[in-house]
């Protein structure tokens, strides 16, 4: 396989890691409104996420960073045609992790409802545009023969976009609840998976519709394989829900993102930023760095990737107990 | 305003702000480690105290660290588009391994330490704010490496065909002579902000709250003067590493960017021997001083190493740039550089002998008390001794930039030709208000709960119980 290519299967797995993760994380965050019922279950919430936020987290700044390393016209491109997006992502992100260090820093009720606010607003607004930017990308968007956006903020959300958005925000929730419910225990434990059914249903449609008009408009064989898997895994997942089982229900809508993040790169693949204009479409081979920076980045990833995936599974191993409300301290 | 400059200002206002965290960070991180390993070895409770106080104080700034700093990732293709393709080839590999070597290891362990401390046995909960330590550094080197390129680009050759900077030799990029002396001068730098914050701190708490007599003291002071101590030597030391790296870095600036060098001094004219302008009231365009201190003989040491070494001057530099790169102004923005330079040395060093001072005023177990001249001026100077550091940090980074104007890689690409083309001012507007807006904000906020913090004064000590000696339904510590 050429480097290229290679590199390209790397990013798409570096999204679709961060997605996976931060997916659960983003929906736990939107439950703070719909699933807490008092203080005590917040702080649930937060403390099951608290521990490994940060490290999802920074899938998102690998992503950024190996995409500027090894397609530099393709982060270039992507990150000035998507500014206010970016821009609007950015102010959520910082907000919500703020949130989540500072709202417990002082006991007044209305320092912490300011606090939700802002978890809830964080959350739910990248999770939707994030969804957003991956399905505009695989749309296309206008671009001029140096690669440079030239449409609009219109140009950016189109109605396949939005329905992509609206994907990413009801499975992340769903994503999310199931990730409660198999961290938690006594009540909001069940609450939390008849929330991520009730939703799930929503986002089981959504999804439906997202992947038959993608498929449609690529038809490639494994694009519809990939459509085909996310949406089995994803109903799958909800079946396991209903039958009370957590794990499989979580690994279920992981298996349904992946899937999911899996079908726009391969409907993308050769190309990284397809324009919709006859100029500035950019491949995988034109938006390259050299064969030599491709060649460094592969064996620091090959020998690196292995122990951070490691130690990361430890920190999760080392959390695995679920935790209540009898786990808060007063 | 163009798009151009206001997204300078942009990327000035989040990265002087950025970098506010960063020192912070850097240097606490090390010293809660530190009281941490003294709990773990002594067993005595007051270095958990101080540890969890600290470490509070540790994680308000974090969050802030981490937040900003994905702003400044995004920022080169948002708001530098062009520069991004001209140097991804290069610049782009450093900052992805320190995603991939040094943030991951940050926050997954600090993650652990921060929610840990039942659920892990106290040597492995101690290895894990030292993996975390370790991984600050390691990010600081790689991101240090990606601006050394623009300081002074090395191991690349220019292609003419793609018509951007390619990587010829990855080893050269990454010991590059800038980063070699300005990595060990950045962290020294963010260790005095580490120690300069512990020891404020720790001396208002230990002058406010002496604990003697039971008059308003909470009988911490003995517990702050230990954290004081060390915070005060630690201060120094890092100190004096940070003038010792620094000298090297200015041999190194002179020779690889002379013009640099030439504007931190205001230096107009070839001089051999050099002297060091210390002060200049008037005009610094060239025309006479009004007032001027010079130490003679000093700017050529400082720069070449000997006493009579020559130190060019921005005329000849501006000629023979000329020549090279065609007409144009190839100087930076001098009063910028050379205030900011003096700012900084004069901050740093004013921390250093304020330390001095303290640690001599409370020798042997002495606390001057607040009703003497000297203690009243040392509990107000304990207050700005955190932020001189601070500032020296900020005032380096100004000038270390400003300096390399007009070029965003010196030599090979001017700064006016990074700009992203597609974004307009406008929009850079926009986003340059509310990033500024709400920094303002999360400033006002995180300022307050620091200071609610060190009022409240050392936590209980609350002895963490691992399993398997805990109840598993027992309250979890340290919980959000």
């Amino acid at each position: 396989m050429e480097l290229t290519t290679i590199w390209f299967v790397l990013i798409a797995v570096l999204w679709t890691g961060y997605l996976v993760l931060e997916g659960f994380d983003f929906g736990v965050g939107m439950l703070m409104r719909l699933l807490a019922r008092d203080e005590n279950e917040r702080r649930v919430l937060l403390n099951t996420i608290g521990p490994v936020w940060d490290g999802n987290e920074v899938w998102l700044i690998v992503a950024g960073g190996a995409t500027f390393a090894a397609f530099p016209e393709w982060y270039a491109t992507l990150f000035s045609a998507y500014y206010v997006p970016l821009f609007v992502i950015l102010v959520a992100l910082i907000v919500r992790a703020v949130g989540f260090e500072y709202r417990h820093k002082r006991p007044e009720a209305q320092w912490k409802r300011r606090w939700d606010a802002a978890i809830v607003f964080g959350s739910v607004v990248p999770a939707l545009l994030w969804g957003v930017a991956l399905a505009g990308i695989v749309h296309g968007i206008p671009l001029d023969a140096d690669h440079d956006f030239v449409g609009s903020l219109a140009d950016l959300v189109t109605p396949y976009a939005l329905l992509g958005g609206l994907v990413t925000l009801t499975v992340f929730l769903t994503h999310g609840a199931f990730f409660v419910a198999l961290k938690t225990v006594g009540d909001i434990r069940h609450r939390a998976r008849a929330l991520g059914l009730r939703w799930g249903a929503v986002a089981a449609v959504l999804t439906l519709a997202f992947v038959a008009w993608t498929a449609g408009r690529d038809g490639d064989l494994a694009v519809w394989i990939a459509a085909g898997v996310a949406v089995a895994t994803f109903l799958a997942g909800l079946a396991a829900a209903g039958a009370g089982r957590e794990g499989w229900a979580f690994t279920g809508t992981a298996f349904a993102i992946a899937a999911v993040a899996a079908m726009l790169f391969l409907a993308l693949f050769p190309d990284v930023m397809p324009s919709t204009l006859a100029t500035g479409t950019l491949t995988t081979t034109t938006a390259a760095s050299t064969p030599y920076t491709l060649e460094i980045m592969t064996w620091v990833a090959a020998a690196f990737t292995p122990i951070v995936i490691g130690y990361q599974a430890w920190s999760y191993w080392v959390f695995r107990r679920r935790i209540g409300v009898h786990h808060i301290p007063s | 305003m163009e798009a151009l400059d206001i997204a300078r200002w942009q990327f000035g206002i989040t990265t002087v702000y950025h970098f506010f965290f960063v020192p912070v960070t850097i240097g606490l991180i090390f010293l809660v480690a530190i009281l941490q390993t003294c709990w773990h070895r002594t067993g005595d409770e007051r270095y958990l105290r101080l540890t969890r106080f600290f470490g509070k104080l540790f994680l308000i700034n974090f969050a802030m660290g981490i937040v900003t700093g994905i702003v400044q990732e995004f920022q080169f293709g948002m708001n530098w588009s062009d520069y991004s393709r001209f140097v991804g080839d290069v610049f782009g590999a450093p900052l992805a391994i320190e995603g991939l070597l040094a943030f991951f290891m940050e926050s997954t362990f600090l993650g652990l330490w921060i929610f840990g401390w039942d659920r892990l046995k106290p040597s492995l909960h101690l290895a894990t704010i030292w993996i975390a330590a370790i991984g600050t550094v390691l990010s600081a080197y790689f991101i240090l490496a990606a601006n050394s390129f623009m300081q002074n680009p090395v191991g690349f050759a220019f292609n003419a065909e793609t018509g951007r900077a390619e990587l010829t030799d990855f080893v050269a990029v990454m010991t590059n002579p800038v980063v070699l002396a300005t990595f060990p001068h950045t962290i020294f730098a963010c260790f005095m902000v580490g120690g300069a914050l512990v020891a404020g701190v720790s001396l208002w708490r230990m002058m406010r709250h002496p604990g003697e007599d039971g008059v308003d003291g909470d009988g911490d002071g003995d517990a702050f003067r230990i954290s004081f101590r060390l915070g005060a030597v630690f201060l120094l030391v890092a100190g004096l590493g940070t003038m010792i790296s620094g000298d090297f870095q200015g041999k190194v600036m002179t020779e690889v960017q002379p013009m640099k060098m030439a504007a931190a001094e205001g230096l107009y004219e070839d001089e051999a021997p050099a002297a060091f302008s210390a002060l200049t009231v008037g005009t610094l365009d060239g025309s006479e001083p009004v007032l001027e201190i010079k130490v003679p003989h000093l700017l050529s040491y400082l720069g070449t190493g000997t006493w009579d070494g020559e130190i060019r001057g921005i005329n000849s530099l501006q000629a023979e740039y000329e020549e090279l790169y065609g007409p144009g102004d190839y100087a930076p923005n001098i009063p910028v550089t050379y205030w900011t330079f003096r700012a900084m040395i004069t901050a740093g060093g004013l921390s250093m002998a304020l330390a001095a001072w303290m640690l001599w005023a409370t020798r042997g177990g002495r606390t001057p008390s607040r009703r003497t001249f000297t203690g009243r001026w040392m509990l107000r100077w304990a207050v700005v001794l955190p932020f001189l550091p601070l500032a020296a940090n900020s005032f380096g980074w100004i000038f270390t930039e400003m300096g390399r104007q007009p070029w965003l890689v010196f030599g090979l690409l001017p700064t006016s030709a990074g700009v992203s083309p597609s974004v307009s001012a406008g929009t850079v507007l926009m986003s340059l208000i509310g990033f500024t807006a709400l920094y303002g904000v999360l400033a006002v906020i995180e300022i307050k709960l620091l200071l609610r913090t060190i009022r409240q004064g050392l936590p209980a000590a609350d002895p963490p119980r691992p399993e398997p000696d805990r109840d598993p339904d027992a309250p979890l510590a340290f919980a959000y």
